[in-house]
């Protein structure tokens, strides 16, 4: 079921007033203004060639819109699924709407109808892509509704069940755009066979799944029991006619057979009158809220995320990214990424320092090592000195030893010979 | 409108057509209403005012209720805004009303700043919206809207002119909100004063280009009412909840021992004057203004300042998906360079550093081999010495040799000599 926007509900302090005050008059002040702005619609009749899109038409808003200076899309000739969508102004006890009828000529009627939708779901598509875009610009300006607010899909009356083609369109188009399947040209159905075939739409829909549009319920008691005998008749079925007959004196719009008038405006013959009034007299206003609530939200939620996310299928992010605004995120990104750096940074330096330290260290003990070692040949170096000195010292003591024996013996030769040459001379000598 | 807005919105052919019969979409402002009735509505107003100038009464006065109110003091800081929700109900219709105090203001010394707080305010509201409607996933029907629908400026009675802070403040105001200036505690001026006054502040509001509210003159409906309520602004008012029997009415008014002020006696004051337009004919254009015009303004300078553009450099329009790729690839550039910056001003500083190490191993290595040739100098030295003392050994030990030889060949030649 289309999930319905809740009202919030506040908290805040009641306050009774004990006398007029006069705020009772905004509704009448509203009231004026809408008038004066004028009012929106677009409508979308979808189904095959021949089911009475057009008379539909011609019927609900009781003018020829597709009359013979403005013929209807069928009898123009289609190769592909057209889009054709035609803008009347109409207005009605001082209320203008500008009405938008958008038709969809050769669809279903190809051989080969796979993807017949899509011409359809790129115009949906592109209107909502032009309020988007109107919404989004820098200079705004009064911006016309376009959205499609409305799809009123004609389902053949065969009175056995859904098409496939039926089914595969409504589940592409029911979270795209309000659908309100009817049953086209009514009359062939008797009203038991028309019990039987809505009742098993209606289930079909429900197996697959589909979500037509639901009507509000609403608080007032009556309206509820009028909403709950119109959800009885979906899908309504409906008979279109663009001639006026006389019947019992009366002038109605209805199609004659020789069996009698089926006439558009009888609730017993077909339930036109319930969809002019639900469509056009009490719903008008809730089909475009539900268009602009939920379908177009949908529609720009999908389309921002993407540009957002760049496409990114995570989804636990993205449900947080989802209440942000795209730049919103972007801000919120840049802090993220900043955080990162930061910490990138911190991390860097961290190791930076780490490894300066290493190589401080480094140096630090091949000096130290370079001292010892230096320490240590001075040492040897002084030790060898010193060995050295011992030797000399040594050395030039033995030296100065033998040298004063030398001495010695040589003053003793020296004597001894000055002996001999005196005892020579005494003639010891013989 | 610009020619390229109207080229895109109505270039379609649309055909009048006229009805054959009742289709019924004369409903539609009927199913509008109903609506906005259940959805409720929501109206915040603003008061600006010295303080003892009675905004709180005349809140209370106007909406026929008794508000929370705690007396302000006259020594406040700075002015402080102090907003309070109520919900009323009148009829079927639900009002979620705001309004928003102005507490401190005119009280100090030095006013220069005053006015900052109710702009921040006021922006602030905006901000919010903003944001709600930037948002990917929005509610905007479930928003509580605090946007300012309309300010009520209070002059006081001074019967001259007005002050230099009411011109200063209404000046910055004035395109971000509606103003309607009143003339509060009206019951202190006589009535040719109070015309004069009127005179010379309208004329004083002219002069310095203040733009107060007009009262819209475009709706067949109000035209009249609301031309000739232009002429009366600014209303004079009085506020009174206490109630005095006058005559055979209860009626609510102040007692003077010179007689009763009536505040619902539009020969009194303009009180009727002010609720008629504020609340009875034109909340609803209050409202429509804040969001299309105020609104709008706030929109379009906070965007242009982010760096949207509506049409590109060949006038083309943007649309949406390019403005924010284009938003998106221009952020993740900037935070791909901010990246690429910090790389490298460390690859830079690492490159310093080794550069810084590389010189002081290279002077280690000097040192280094500096000893060495030291080491090396020294050690030759040692060498050189202990060859000479070799040497010096050699010699002595030749001399011994050669001493001990002849000595022993000298006895010899002794006992040679003792046998001769």
């Amino acid at each position: 079921m289309i999930e319905r926007p809740e009202s919030a509900v506040a908290s805040i302090a009641q306050r009774n007033l004990e006398g007029y005050v006069g705020f009772a008059n905004l509704p009448n002040q509203v009231y004026r203004k809408s008038v004066k702005r004028g009012f929106e619609f677009t409508l979308m009749v979808v189904g095959e060639s021949g089911l009475g899109k057009s008379t539909l038409i011609n019927s609900l808003f009781l003018t020829d819109l597709y009359s013979k200076d403005y013929p209807g899309p069928s009898l123009r000739i289609k190769k592909t699924v057209q889009v054709e969508q035609s803008k009347v102004l109409v207005k009605e006890g001082g209320v203008q709407l500008t009405l938008t009828i958008v038709d969809t000529p050769g669809f279903g009627d190809a051989v080969d109808n796979s993807n017949c939708w899509q011409p359809v779901i790129n115009y949906i598509d592109s209107k909502c892509e032009d309020f988007l875009n109107a919404e989004s610009r820098v200079n705004r300006r009064l911006m016309p509704d376009n959205r499609v607010h409305c799809c009123l899909y004609f389902i053949t009356p065969s009175g056995h069940g859904l098409k496939p083609l039926d089914i595969e369109f409504m589940k592409r188009l029911h979270d795209k755009v309000n659908v309100i399947p009817l049953i086209a040209k009514a009359d062939t159905l008797t009203p038991e066979e028309c019990q039987l075939f809505k009742k098993q739409i209606m289930k079909e829909i429900q197996e697959h799944k589909i979500k037509i549009y639901e009507f509000p319920d609403t608080a007032d008691d009556e309206d509820s029991k009028l909403i709950r005998k119109i959800k009885e008749q979906m899908p309504l079925a409906v008979v279109g006619s663009n001639v006026v007959i006389e019947v019992n004196g009366k002038k109605v719009r209805g199609r004659q057979y020789p069996w009698g008038v089926a006439e558009v405006e009888n609730g017993e013959h077909c339930d036109f009158t319930v969809l002019r009034n639900m469509l056009i007299r009490t719903h008008m206003q809730d089909l475009k809220d539900v268009t602009n609530n939920v379908h177009y939200e949908n529609y720009r939620s999908k389309k921002l995320a993407a540009v957002t996310c760049n496409g990114g299928v995570d989804t636990s992010k993205t449900k947080n990214q989802m209440t942000r605004s795209p730049l919103a995120q972007m801000e919120e990104e840049r802090r993220e990424h900043v955080m990162k750096m930061k910490k990138m940074e911190t991390e860097m330096e961290q190791v930076f320092e780490m490894k300066v330290k290493e190589k401080k260290q480094k140096l630090k003990d091949s000096e130290a090592e370079l001292e010892r070692r230096h320490e240590q040949m001075k040492k040897n170096l002084e030790a060898q000195y010193k060995e050295l000195e011992e030797k000399r010292r040594h050395h030039e003591e033995e030296k100065s030893n033998w040298e004063a024996q030398q001495r010695i013996l040589e003053q003793q030769k020296l004597d001894a010979s000055k002996t001999m040459e005196k005892n020579k001379k005494k003639g010891k000598i013989f | 409108m610009a020619a390229t807005d109207v080229d895109i919105f109505s270039n379609e052919e649309k055909r009048n057509l006229s009805l054959g019969g009742h289709v019924g979409f004369d409903s539609l402002p009927d199913q509008l209403v109903s609506k906005s009735v259940t959805q409720g509505f929501c109206f915040n107003i603003l008061c600006v005012g010295e303080t003892g100038i009675g905004k709180s009464t005349l809140m209370n006065t106007l909406f026929n209720t008794m508000f929370e109110n705690e007396e302000a003091s006259h020594y406040q800081n700075g002015v402080c805004m102090r907003p309070r929700t109520y919900d009323l109900q009148e009829s079927n219709v639900h009002l979620k009303l705001t309004i928003v105090d102005t507490v401190g203001f005119g009280d100090q010394i030095n006013k220069e700043e005053s006015y900052k707080p109710i702009v921040d305010y006021i922006d602030t509201q905006f901000e919010n919206y903003l944001q709600e409607e930037l948002k990917i996933k929005r509610s905007l029907f479930n928003y509580h809207d605090g946007r300012i629908h309309i300010c009520l400026y209070f002059i006081a009675p001074t019967g001259h002119s007005l002050k230099s802070l009411d011109l200063v403040t209404m000046k910055k105001l004035d395109s971000k909100v509606n103003i309607i200036p009143i003339i509060a505690k009206a019951d202190t001026i006589s009535k040719s004063e109070l015309h004069k006054f009127k005179i010379k502040i309208m004329s004083e509001l002219v002069s310095n280009g203040v733009q107060i509210y007009q009262f819209p003159t475009d709706d067949d409906a109000v035209t009249e009412i609301n031309s000739s309520m232009n002429a009366h602004l600014p209303f004079a008012v009085v506020g009174s909840i206490e109630e005095v029997k006058v005559g055979n009415k209860t009626v609510r008014a102040r007692q003077y021992p010179w007689g009763v002020v009536q505040v619902e006696n539009e020969s009194h004051c303009d009180f009727v004057k002010l609720r008629e337009m504020l609340i009875r004919v034109n909340m609803e254009d209050l409202r429509e203004q804040t969001h299309a015009r105020h609104y709008e303004l706030y929109r379009r300078c906070k965007l242009e300042e982010m760096g949207f553009k509506d049409t590109d450099p060949d006038c083309q329009p943007f649309s949406l998906q390019e403005t924010y790729e284009a938003k998106r690839k221009e952020f993740m550039g900037d935070l791909q360079k901010k990246e690429e910056e910090m790389r490298q001003m460390f690859v830079n500083k690492v490159k310093e550093t080794e550069a810084e190490l590389k010189e002081k191993e290279r002077e280690l290595h000097n040192k280094f081999e500096q000893l060495k040739h030291m080491h090396q100098e020294e050690k030759r030295k040692v060498e050189e010495k202990r060859r000479e003392l070799e040497e010096e050994m050699n010699a002595f030990n030749r001399r011994k040799v050669a001493a001990e030889t002849l000595s022993l060949a000298q006895p010899l030649k002794k006992d040679k000599d003792k046998k001769n």
